[in-house]
């Protein structure tokens, strides 16, 4: 009774209902906007390259709307398409890329697995320092990465350099210490509990990686190995120093060094050839999406 | 099947020391509880007889080995975790499988085993699913299974039913102790909630700050605590401890509150007390319902006093009471149609029959 008295002084105050939502309307608004003009930021070099891509070379330099084509045609593509030296580059950067990625994860997921999880003298110190080799930039890098193969191939004859397959050693230096970063933090996600019951299951370290680890981890190794394909895939600098030979060059370098004869840019298979090389990055993203997003850990433990 | 003898386990953390030298014998067959306030040492021990800890010092035997330097794998044990750790990208069927599927038992085995123990658990028809879609109560029973289909020789749970609500905590209490009547497993089961203990063990063993204060059955512990820490843990409202002193009153050994009251103490406790130090700093401990509304015949040991309530607690089959003596809070139970009120007063009865007496600077029983 007495707080019906009290509420009855106080001065009223009039609900608004609905103010959440339009806090929550003015949000999304301002998300719309930023968004839309980031997308149109990211979008417009694709839009343009495509439009190139579309243009014979006469029309490219004619005087015309750089923005519209008046006479589209597919030479360009048929040309790439149909040239011995594309496919070789495009097969270079296919056949570096896959096993550049297996090699990574081949060491990146044990390595990840025994930094978070086996608790050992230093473990912690090492962790991070494959976190800091990472941020020595490649454009340094390669200096001495080049002597050493040089060296490497005066003392024992075997020369890697210029051979496509000097740059499956050299990519994993990027792709691992990232990765390996990643996977430190997806299995530190894991709770320590499930390990714990794996190994009083009967599973050895191994199986509690492969058979536990692994699956539970999954969109985490999803997207360490998307990230080293893409980091492959598009690695520019060393390709460009280590391998000089057509035959031996990937897609990124190849482009550059033989549709840019002298001061003459083939502009259309420029833009042509940069496109189908970001075609096999942009499905791989459109088909993993799904299970990069997905959590799998739900219901592991409690909530 | 076995029995589980720790000799003398001590863990050091750096130089922290969480378990100081415990023995324990635990027979085949047996379900001991292990219970105390959270960083007592329970988990560490328990984990210790798993395996996931190294041991600083002494022994742990399993069945009559020495099982110190053995891997949890072969130590044929099996746990269930406070947060159930059930494997999430796996159907039930396959959680509970995954130790057998490790060791390579037969197919058929390994299907009348998960059976077996999920009619046990009455999971049938949760077999297919995955994790996520059980509720909590559930997946602590997967948990569970997973445990019994490898039919080890030690069971061991730590705090199983902590993350569940209290209604649920109860009737898992009850499947708990179902399943070991019927498999009968040795069982090592760790929790921090006094009533769960009581009410699972066989024997109690309380932990505090690293060391056992006292091993026994759940009555021996209620009613014969050997310390003042199990005397205040065990039980629920806890046990009430008053600041009291001997004195002899026309011949008659009396227990001192305050200045107004004083009890003589009932003929078989003055005798065990005799020895006791007239100036010596005692606590009187009594259990709340060991402080009831005084009746009309006076009975011996039991001895009626006044006091004023300042609160008090409805719980329908009976009502607890609190009120103040010389700056102590006291709680009591009296029958809910004893006339208690808030602010009211009552006379109430206190039975000596029952009470403890306790060292005030040891903390000792006497």
């Amino acid at each position: 009774m007495s707080t019906m008295a009290i509420d009855k002084g106080a001065p009223t105050r009039k609900v608004k209902y609905g103010s959440m939502s339009r806090d929550r309307a003015w949000a999304l608004r301002w998300s719309y906007f930023f968004l839309t003009l980031f997308a149109i930021f990211s979008l417009v070099p694709p839009i343009y390259m495509i439009i190139t891509s579309l243009k014979s070379s006469a029309e490219i330099s004619a005087a015309t709307n750089p923005w519209w084509v008046f006479h589209p045609t597919l030479s360009n593509y048929i040309e790439l398409l149909t040239s011995n030296q594309f496919l070789t580059f495009f097969r270079n950067s296919a056949v570096v890329s896959i096993f550049v990625v297996t090699i990574t994860m081949l060491i990146s997921v044990p390595a990840a697995f025994a930094l978070a999880r086996m608790r050992f003298w230093g473990s912690a110190t090492l962790a991070t320092g494959v976190f800091l080799t990472y941020l020595i930039p490649d454009s340094l890098l390669f200096i001495p990465l080049f002597k050493m193969f040089a060296v490497i191939g005066d003392w024992t004859g075997i020369q890697l350099i210029n051979k496509w397959y000097v740059l499956l050693f050299i990519y994993p230096t990027l792709t691992v210490p990232f990765c390996t970063w990643i996977m430190i933090g997806y299995f530190a996600s894991i709770p320590k509990e499930l390990d714990e019951a794996a190994i009083i299951d009967g599973a050895s370290w191994f199986q509690t990686l492969t058979r536990i680890f692994i699956p539970v981890a999954l969109p985490g190794l999803i997207a360490a190995t998307i990230f080293a394909f893409t980091v492959s895939w598009a690695q520019f600098l060393y390709p460009l120093v280590f391998t000089t030979s057509a035959d031996q060059l990937v897609l990124p370098v190849g482009i550059i060094t033989t549709l840019i004869k002298g001061d003459v840019f083939n502009w259309g298979q420029i833009m042509t050839g940069a496109l189908l090389g970001a075609a096999p990055p942009l499905i791989i993203y459109a088909f993993l999406m799904d299970y990069y997003i997905a959590g799998l850990t739900a219901g592991a433990t409690k909530g | 099947m076995a029995e589980v003898m720790l000799r003398k386990v001590v863990k050091r953390y750096d130089d922290v020391e969480a378990v100081r030298g415990i023995d324990l014998d635990i027979a085949d067959h047996e379900f001991v509880v292990l219970v105390g306030p959270s960083g007592c040492g329970k988990s560490t021990t328990l984990r210790m007889i798993a395996g996931l800890e190294d041991i600083t010092d002494g022994d742990i035997m399993i069945g009559g080995d020495i099982v110190n330097d053995v891997p949890p794998k072969d130590r044929d044990i099996a746990m269930v975790f406070q947060n159930y750790a059930l494997y999430p990208h796996m159907t039930v069927a396959e959680n509970m499988s995954f130790g057998l599927r490790l060791k390579r038992y037969p197919k058929a085995e390994i299907k009348a085993r998960i059976d077996e123990a999920a009619r046990m658990l009455d999971i049938v028809e949760l077999v297919d699913r995955k994790p996520k879609q059980l509720s909590g109560g559930q997946r602590q029973r997967v948990a569970m299974g997973r445990a019994i289909v490898r039919n080890p020789k030690v069971f061991l749970f730590d705090e199983p039913l902590s993350n569940l609500d209290a209604k649920l905590r109860v009737q898992m209490r009850i499947e708990i102790k179902k399943v070991h009547q019927k498999v009968r497993t040795t069982t090592v089961y760790v929790t921090h909630d006094q009533v769960e203990a009581m009410t699972l063990a066989d024997r109690v063993v309380v932990m505090n700050n690293g060391r056992i204060e006292q091993i026994g059955t759940p009555n021996d512990l209620y009613h014969h605590p050997a310390t003042r820490f199990v005397a205040a843990f065990i039980g629920s409202p806890a046990m009430n401890f008053l600041p009291c002193r001997f004195e002899e009153v026309a011949g008659r050994l009396h227990v001192r509150l305050t200045d107004r009251i004083a009890f003589p103490l009932p003929p078989g406790r003055a005798e065990r007390y005799r020895d006791v130090g007239r100036s010596e700093k005692l606590l009187l401990g009594l259990r709340p319902e060991h402080i009831t509304e005084a009746n009309a015949h006076p009975e011996l040991g039991i001895e009626a006093f006044d006091a004023v309530l300042d609160v008090t607690e409805p719980m329908g089959m009976e009502t607890l009471i609190y009120f103040t003596l010389e700056g102590t809070q006291v709680c009591g139970r009296v029958n809910p149609n004893a006339g208690a009120r808030d602010g009211g007063a009552l006379r109430l009865a206190v039975d000596l029959n029952n009470m403890h007496l306790l060292n005030e600077v040891t903390g000792a029983v006497i």
